[in-house]
């Protein structure tokens, strides 16, 4: 589609989206008001702009449902992430939702050159997070042969990419790291005995080096998907020249922007991404703060694709860790501290490593002076209680160290109380 | 009444100190100790992953556990029961199986060889209950004021 085609189209989607959400959505009929704007404003793509923002802290506020636009029965399905206190995020879909995700997904499959008579091992996982489900049915759409792997059990992953002839696996980086550590050590060389020949990686950072590694030792093509369970899920990939993901136009409307300022930044600049997805029923997200750090490219792909592209994410503008391709923040982890009583919940650091290809996070808290014991299995038995309840809380398994009172960093102003030493 | 605080008689105070895995904690602790001018009779560590409790019987717990807390450590007391073996071949088995007949359950327990024999030093959670049984089977046990 010609560039001034896909801007008009654009622009009719999005004034139908913002007349929708400021006639249904009292949420953002509200911020409209606050920020003195009305749909009438909005008589170009340049004046989207003047549209007020939405936040992941919007999703918390209002959850679980009360930034939904369609009513209950017209949902068919829901998905859950990690809030940024304890209180997840709620995104509910409904059948359109589904087929515009799916069709997005689908296109940028193709765009990898994955179809019909290929094997995807679809290895993220499945259930409330939305990478799983999410990559079944794109790879569904576009003919290929799904096998619903999930994560784990990795030996038995590398059976099924080996007996079934998968030929296009769907994971983590790091995950795709591990197995072929765990390949290897069975003996299995997954360039010389499996008919891999793609990976979709994306759901944490990862670099272009790590790209060309992944690609120089298992003799395949690794491409980038990026989508956050907000917009709907994994929803766009770099194509088969690998310079860029693909924003389909018709289904988001990207912005970089300066953090500090908001406004909107040229191509090539570093910023952070906002998206508005142009076409969503039960949940519309307008100019949503995603928090990751990119830089757009509005130039035709040399795939002679017209859509605008976002170059690989380099960071966050907030906190939020990615721990095996699971979202943490840090102010969950200090929520979950804060209601056990052994231990002092204000006190604490967080260390992230990388032990070989997989994310490892330790939580160092301070015991308090009442619950100290002279026997190591009561000091154990609240090491273990503390495990526990991190787990729950965010999804990961974390390492527990038991400190003493007063031993950990106090810090004047703002804390740093994570300390990340992934070299990606 | 006469029975129990004859029995308080034989209950030493060991000092639990907390202490992170990183080299130079023992030091700190001994460092403290020397300062306060507390000699140290007996110790042990008891170490998991990350952390361990280092426990010292010494002859002034009072200044010991001030200056300890004083210098940043976690302690407390804990009641403990020292128990006077031979110094010689089986002296540890006549101990220990008196121990058992009285259906004693120990916690955890040291040794240590000292000027005047050998001492066992256990922790049990009914300390004395554990007393009584003790000096029923004919063991001679530390008094608290040896301690002091």
């Amino acid at each position: 589609m010609p560039v001034d085609e896909l801007r008009k189209l654009q622009y009719k989607l999005m004034k139908t989206l913002v007349y929708r959400l400021y006639s249904f959505s009292p949420f953002y009929h509200d911020r409209m008001k606050d920020a003195g704007v009305h749909p009438d404003d909005i008589r170009s793509l340049a004046d989207v702009k003047k549209l007020p923002f939405m936040y992941k802290k919007d999703l918390r506020d209002n959850y679980p449902n009360k930034m939904f636009t369609a009513s209950t029965d017209e949902l068919v399905r829901y998905h859950v992430s990690s809030g940024t206190t304890g209180k997840p995020t709620v995104v509910g879909y409904t059948q359109k939702d589904l087929d515009v995700w799916t069709e997005s997904l689908a296109r940028s499959l193709t765009s990898c050159g994955i179809g019909r008579g290929d094997v995807m091992q679809v290895s993220y996982g499945y259930g409330l997070f939305t990478g799983g489900l999410g990559l079944h049915y794109g790879a569904e759409k576009v003919g290929a042969t799904v096998v619903p792997a999930s994560v784990g059990s990795t030996e038995k992953q590398i059976t099924l990419i080996q007996d079934l002839n998968v030929t296009a696996i769907a994971c983590t980086p790091s995950y795709l790291n591990h197995i072929s550590d765990v390949a290897e050590k069975m003996g299995v060389s997954i360039k010389n005995d499996t008919s891999l020949r793609v990976a979709v990686l994306g759901a944490e950072p990862w670099t272009a080096g790590m790209r060309d590694r992944i690609q120089e030792r298992l003799g395949i093509r690794a491409h980038n998907i990026f989508g956050t369970s907000e917009i709907s899920g994994p929803m766009f990939t770099d194509c088969a020249e690998q310079k860029g993901i693909h924003i389909w136009g018709d289904i988001a409307y990207t912005e970089v922007i300066d953090s500090e300022t908001g406004e909107n930044l040229p191509d090539g600049e570093s910023g952070e991404l906002v998206v508005t997805v142009l076409q969503k029923e039960a949940m519309p997200m307008i100019r949503y703060r995603v928090g990751d750090i990119t830089s757009l490219d509005t130039s035709v792909c040399p795939c002679g694709c017209t859509h605008p592209r976002i170059s690989r994410l380099t960071g966050r503008v907030d906190d939020m860790l990615i721990i095996r391709g699971i979202n943490v923040f840090p102010s969950q982890v200090e929520h979950c501290l804060m209601q056990i009583p052994e231990i002092s919940g204000q006190n604490y650091m967080i260390i992230v490593t990388r032990d070989g290809s997989l994310d490892s996070m330790r939580v160092q808290v301070e015991l308090r002076k009442e619950f100290f014991s002279d026997k190591i299995d009561d000091l154990l038995e609240i090491r273990k209680k503390v495990a526990y309840e991190l787990k729950n809380a965010l999804n990961v398994s974390v390492d527990v160290e038991l400190t003493a009172p007063d031993s950990l960093p106090r810090f004047e102003g703002k804390a740093k109380r994570v300390i990340d030493r992934r070299v990606l | 009444m006469t029975e129990n605080s004859d029995s308080c008689k034989y209950v030493i105070r060991q000092i639990s100190v907390f202490s992170e895995n990183k080299p130079g904690r023992l030091s700190a602790i001994a460092k403290g100790l020397e300062e306060a001018d507390v000699n140290i009779y007996a110790f042990s560590i008891a170490e998991s992953k990350g952390f361990g409790v280092v426990r010292l019987i010494v002859d002034k717990s009072t200044a010991a556990l001030k200056k300890l807390a004083d210098i940043g450590f976690m302690v407390s007391y804990t009641d403990v029961i020292g128990i006077k073996m031979e110094d010689r071949p089986g002296g540890l088995y006549e101990t220990a199986s008196i121990l058992g007949d009285a259906d004693i359950n120990i916690e955890y327990a040291y040794a240590y060889s000292g000027r005047n024999g050998a001492v066992l030093i256990i922790r049990v959670d009914d300390v004395t209950s554990a007393v009584k049984k003790l000096l029923a089977a004919g063991k001679e046990l530390i008094k608290a004021e040896e301690c002091l």
